[in-house]
């Protein structure tokens, strides 16, 4: 089981969850993740060497549609709630040129 | 306070033989939410104009003489984190703020196309992530019962609206027991069905491979009579079973007799002596209707939470990845896209969707996988396995739903551990995949309800539902 969580790695999974947390939060979130992944130390009671995972309970697989043209969403009514759209697109700010 | 407690079976059957008006069923309700809502706060948003325009042509349809559905003028309250076309859906998170989904869930318009007239949209914890309703962006709901105490949750707002009399009946969903808690602290029947039971197709996901949408009611027939509406597969769900809705209806009168019935002999502690009083005297009431108890054992009960707290915030932090400020809802602006999702998603979200986005994200990482979510889904497996072990001696399980009844506001809100512990019977089901309900049987601390939760295998509705109409029958 890995060590207590640091807050270098707190701060590295913040970015990959895209969230811009303030060092407050940070501080917040280091303290209480510890405690959970502490709690999660109960499992180590358990024998899992031969256990296998139970991934979802309802085994359904490939399940796919007839490849048929059916209606889809109205395009003009899905960007009405969208935060900026332009020329029939989701408007976004730039996405290159621009380092992390 | 006796707020209208009408039953969806009567007033379904009363509206489309003409001896009640749908409107006048909608106006009770509106005027118990104009009395009580300021104080409740059960709903995000009440829908006052499009009710009355829909109970009214379901009126009018009636003088008509034309063919009405099996739910005509049955108000229904809907839990915010399902789609309503056209009508802001929330999911209690400041980031949706304004957002008018273009499509309503299969849910929704299966209960629209049977003759349901919708009141509101229900206050819940931000996203389904709590069990008190306290995690509401726009505010706590407050227990009908003793507005001291919380109504539960994630449902929360769903259940307070029906024991309130704001709504003949709500849906709400369940992902490690909002339906079923929330419902046992209102005094309410809820129902978690069978994993596929129920599409949910138009429910913001939470976790994918746990969240089924089921009913709140005042009724055990109410709720069968909802699931038969609600049920049955959906194309557009791909993990909707192939199969027709099930018939319940007919099973509440059937007894127990022959049933067995499972007792878990290493039952995880801490439920109050007055929760457990009441599930003995329920054992007591079926064993004295003719059903066996039979003792079973269900050693990964309690690890089941722990797991249950790495697949779900696992799953949560994948789904939620979509609120990033470009098709929904509010936008933080920035300089360039990866400031802006960062800003948005830290402005948009609440300290509890932060703080499990954060722990499934870790879960998931490089190098931390198979230490955490690896093993919460062994632990998943070994509950199924318990599951399968015990349904071998028996056909349902009885436990208690919530460890207590409904407790006060702040009592668990320091400690996320503690708030927690509240699904500990609850969340076993959804690993799982089965079915389980909770239905009101007796009182305990403070004259509250306490509600009997009955554990099925999948598919396990008719016999579920068989032992929940005798609890109703004895309670």
């Amino acid at each position: 089981m890995p060590e207590a969580i640091s807050r270098e790695t707190v701060e590295k999974v913040a970015r990959l969850a895209r969230l811009a947390l303030n060092d407050a939060e940070v501080t917040r979130m280091t303290q209480q993740l510890a405690g959970m992944l502490e709690h999660f130390r109960d499992v180590d009671a358990l024998d899992l060497s031969n256990v296998e995972p139970l991934n979802q309970p309802i085994p359904l697989t490939n399940v796919l549609r007839d490849d048929v043209v059916a209606p889809s969403l109205d395009r003009d009514e899905v960007l009405a709630s969208a935060p900026a759209a332009q020329d029939g697109r989701f408007r976004v700010p730039p996405i290159v040129g621009f380092e992390e | 306070m006796s707020p209208s407690r009408r039953t969806v079976v009567d007033v379904a059957s009363a509206v489309a033989n003409g001896s009640l008006s749908a409107v006048a069923v909608l106006e009770e309700n509106l005027a118990a939410i104009t009395a009580r809502e300021t104080e409740i706060h059960a709903f995000n948003l009440v829908t006052v104009d499009q009710a009355r325009e829909r109970a009214t042509q379901i009126d009018t349809d009636v003088r008509a003489g034309k063919t009405v559905g099996r739910l005509a003028g049955v108000t229904i309250a809907l839990k915010d984190n399902m789609c309503t076309r056209g009508v802001e859906t929330t999911c209690s998170s400041k980031i949706l703020a304004g957002w008018k989904p273009p499509y309503d869930a299969t849910v929704v318009r299966r209960l629209a196309d049977e003759g349901a007239v919708f009141v509101g949209k229900t206050n819940l914890d931000e996203f389904a992530m709590g069990s008190s309703t306290e995690n509401s962006a726009f505010g706590p709901t407050r227990n009908p019962l003793d507005t001291s105490r919380v109504p539960g949750g994630s449902s929360g707002g769903s259940a307070a609206a029906v024991a309130a009399g704001f709504a003949t009946a709500s849906l709400g969903s369940d992902t490690g027991g909002s339906i079923r808690q929330p419902a046992a602290l209102c005094g309410l029947v809820g129902v978690k069905p069978t994993y596929g039971m129920v599409s949910r197709q138009g429910l913001v996901a939470f976790g994918s491979s746990l969240d089924q949408i089921g009913p709140i009611t005042t009724t055990v027939a109410d709720a069968a009579l909802l699931m038969e509406v609600i049920a049955g597969h959906d194309p557009l769900d791909s993990t909707s079973l192939p199969q027709p809705a099930p018939s319940l209806a007919g099973e509440l009168g059937k007894g127990v007799q022959g049933m067995r019935i499972g007792r878990i002999t290493d039952m995880p502690a801490g439920s109050s002596p007055d929760v457990l009083a009441q599930l003995e005297a329920a054992f007591d009431a079926l064993r004295n209707a003719g059903a066996t108890v039979v003792d079973v054992r269900m050693p990964s009960m309690l690890y089941g939470l722990t797991a249950y707290y790495l697949v779900a915030p696992a799953e949560a932090s994948s789904n939620l990845a979509r609120f990033d400020g470009v098709r929904f809802g509010v936008r933080v602006d920035a300089k360039d896209v990866n400031s802006m999702y960062g800003a948005t998603r830290a402005a948009g979200f609440g300290d509890e969707v932060k703080r499990r986005i954060m722990l499934g994200t870790y879960a998931l990482s490089a190098g931390y996988y198979d230490a955490y979510y690896g093993k919460a889904l062994k632990v998943r497996r070994l509950i199924a396995d318990d599951f399968a072990t015990a349904y071998a001696k028996c056909d349902v399980i009885l436990t208690p739903t919530s460890p207590t009844v409904a407790f006060k506001f702040g009592d668990k809100t320091s400690n996320p551990l503690a708030m927690y512990l509240c699904d500990v019977f609850t969340i076993p089901t959804n690993l799982a995949g089965h079915a389980a309900m909770s239905v009101p049987f007796g009182t305990g601390e403070a004259g509250l309800p306490v509600g009997v939760q009955i554990l099925a295998p999948a598919l396990g509705e008719a016999p579920m539902f068989r032992v929940a109409g005798e609890l109703e029958r004895a309670r």
